[in-house]
């Protein structure tokens, strides 16, 4: 595992991050209008298990590293867009 | 009085699950099941919502040995536990991790006392007529429908499921995908553990590479016990899976070239079980080899008006399908699509009807029906619409208030709301012109 990623570095991952998870899921909304502290699971963006799972598979792809869980209702690293761009700035290998 | 034990295991000794520290005796099991009993609330009625598979099992286990019913919802939404809760005011929840009981009493998954394993002397037997487990289903009318299963039938289920996987003969460790809860990952894991003598891993991996984790912390040979879902982003993944031995996939059809595609990522037979929460099991086949579904062991189809009825071995009572069946000669049947009114998303069952009637339910709602387009490809995930009259409701309002009654999954993408809903004379909204509203308002306009 790579060394904790800088605040720094992970607010510079935001749009990219936020421009993927609308591409990638077809979303009717821009970008910019993710609010990066709103959960993405359930209440605020709403997504749900096949969303994840189909997200899980962009990122993998993009940046090199496979997305862990021991549990489908314990995907915490999808609570907001800020924990998902944490995750990916630590463990990305691309 | 019948009795039926717990487990068809032979001796006390093999191996009845695998956790993150090892392997589970069917002894320890026991030991476990029996001191969790003792201390198991009073209600008849028990919501184990338990994640670890293993945990689940046991407090099913514990359950049985005090006569309790297991209650296994299709969801877990807060309206349907309120109306569980309404049903059966004795109910209590059995959780072992976060989870929102709201008000029903909840018993938190105990760490386990010491208990000397060494002193279990034999198999529990259960009374065969006792109601092990209350299914549901969500019908048609808004209110989830309970399907009972007496334990001598779920064994029955158990064993000529692993009768005709050959786990009998050989059994496998089981790694599964679907919750325990729900019935193809009840049957198929936690039964086929029971008395198809075959060790499930105690945790339900999701993403792909948890899948493969799984499989590489259970001896060979294995079976992964998954969906069409799960499969397909096993493959699109790409990484180098384990040796499996056996794949089952169940909760909707497989294509020819996703069964293709898993068999010859995993070299291994790919087998696809058939069945409904009401009815249980019904049927297999090898994909690759023949689309045809070969009935279980003891169970007959009858047709009758343009209904096919399951009946015989471990089915309760007669029990009409939801899919439209053309039995051939030799008894063997295909499958030519689903009723209608069925949703199936991702492996999720519902009914249009049981959808229209939640979302009409909602304070301010004047109209609504939710539309399912059809998928693009065989394998590929639709997503319900709907289609709502509500002045002075936004659709965030809307959406917050489905969400308290329904599956994240059936929640509709997008909901459209509109002044009216093109009803035909008779006030009915037959599907073309829900189609044709769809197109106008959905795909025409700039997806």
């Amino acid at each position: 595992m790579s060394a904790q990623a800088t605040p720094e570095a992970i607010a510079a991952l935001l749009p990219e991050i936020a421009e993927l998870v609308v591409s990638a899921l077809n979303l009717e909304i821009g970008a910019g209008d993710i609010d990066p502290e709103a959960p993405l699971f359930g209440e605020g963006l709403g997504l749900d298990s096949i969303d994840i799972l189909e997200l899980a598979l962009v990122i993998s792809k993009r940046y090199g590293f496979q997305l862990r869980s021991d549990n489908e209702d314990n995907v915490r690293i999808f609570s907001s867009l800020r924990a998902l761009a944490a995750h990916i700035a630590t463990h990305r290998t691309k | 009085m019948n009795l039926v034990p717990l487990l068809g295991h032979a001796s006390l000794d093999d191996v009845f699950a695998w956790r993150a520290d090892g392997p589970v005796r069917v002894r320890d099991f026991i030991a476990d099941a029996e001191a969790l009993a003792a201390l198991l609330p009073a209600g008849r009625h028990q919501l184990n919502v338990c994640h670890d598979r293993y945990r689940f099992a046991v407090g099913f286990a514990a359950g049985l040995l005090r006569g309790k019913t297991s209650l296994q919802p299709a969801s877990q939404s807060a309206e349907t536990l309120r109306q569980i809760a309404a049903e059966c005011p004795d109910v209590y929840c059995l959780s072992d991790g976060e989870f929102d009981s709201l008000d029903l009493p909840r018993f938190v998954f105990p760490a386990m006392p010491a208990v000397d394993a060494a002193k279990v002397a034999k198999i529990p037997a259960i009374p065969a007529e006792l109601i092990a487990a209350r299914l549901f289903t969500s019908g048609s009318t808004g209110r989830p429908v309970a399907h009972d299963k007496t334990w001598g039938k779920l064994v029955r289920n158990g064993r000529v499921e692993a009768e005709r996987l050959g786990l009998l003969r050989q059994p496998h460790s089981i790694v599964g995908t679907v919750p325990a809860q729900h019935s193809y990952g009840f049957e198929s894991t936690v039964l086929l553990a029971l008395h198809g003598h075959s060790p499930f891993w105690s945790g339900k991996p999701f993403y792909p590479q948890d899948i493969v984790a799984a499989l590489q912390a259970v001896p060979a040979p294995r079976l992964l016990v998954t969906t069409p879902f799960h499969l397909s982003a096993l493959l699109a993944a790409g990484l180098e899976i384990p040796a499996v031995d056996l794949l089952l996939s169940a909760t909707a059809p497989l294509s020819k070239q996703l069964a293709c595609a898993a068999e010859a990522a995993c070299q291994a037979p790919l087998h696809e079980i058939y069945g409904s929460t009401e009815s249980g099991q019904l049927a297999s086949r090898r994909t690759t080899a023949d689309l045809a579904w070969e009935l279980l062991p003891g169970v007959a189809l009858e047709q009758a008006d343009e209904t096919t009825f399951a009946s015989g071995g471990h089915v309760e009572g007669r029990v009409p399908l939801s899919d439209l069946i053309e039995i051939r000669a030799d008894g063997r049947f295909l499958l030519h699509g689903r009723n209608a009114d069925m949703v199936n998303i991702a492996g999720k069952r519902t009914s249009l009807a049981y959808l229209n009637h939640q979302i009409a339910a909602i304070a301010g709602v004047v109209d609504a029906a939710f539309f399912l387009p059809d998928a693009e490809t065989a394998d590929g995930i639709a997503r319900l619409c709907a289609f709502v009259v509500a002045p002075g409701l936004s659709r965030r309002q809307l959406v917050a208030d489905l969400r308290q009654r329904l599956d994240p999954v059936f929640l509709p993408r997008p909901l459209v709301l509109l002044d009216a809903l093109p009803r035909n004379s008779t006030g009915k909204l037959p599907r073309e012109r829900l189609q044709a509203l769809y197109a106008e308002q959905v795909h025409d306009g700039g997806r």
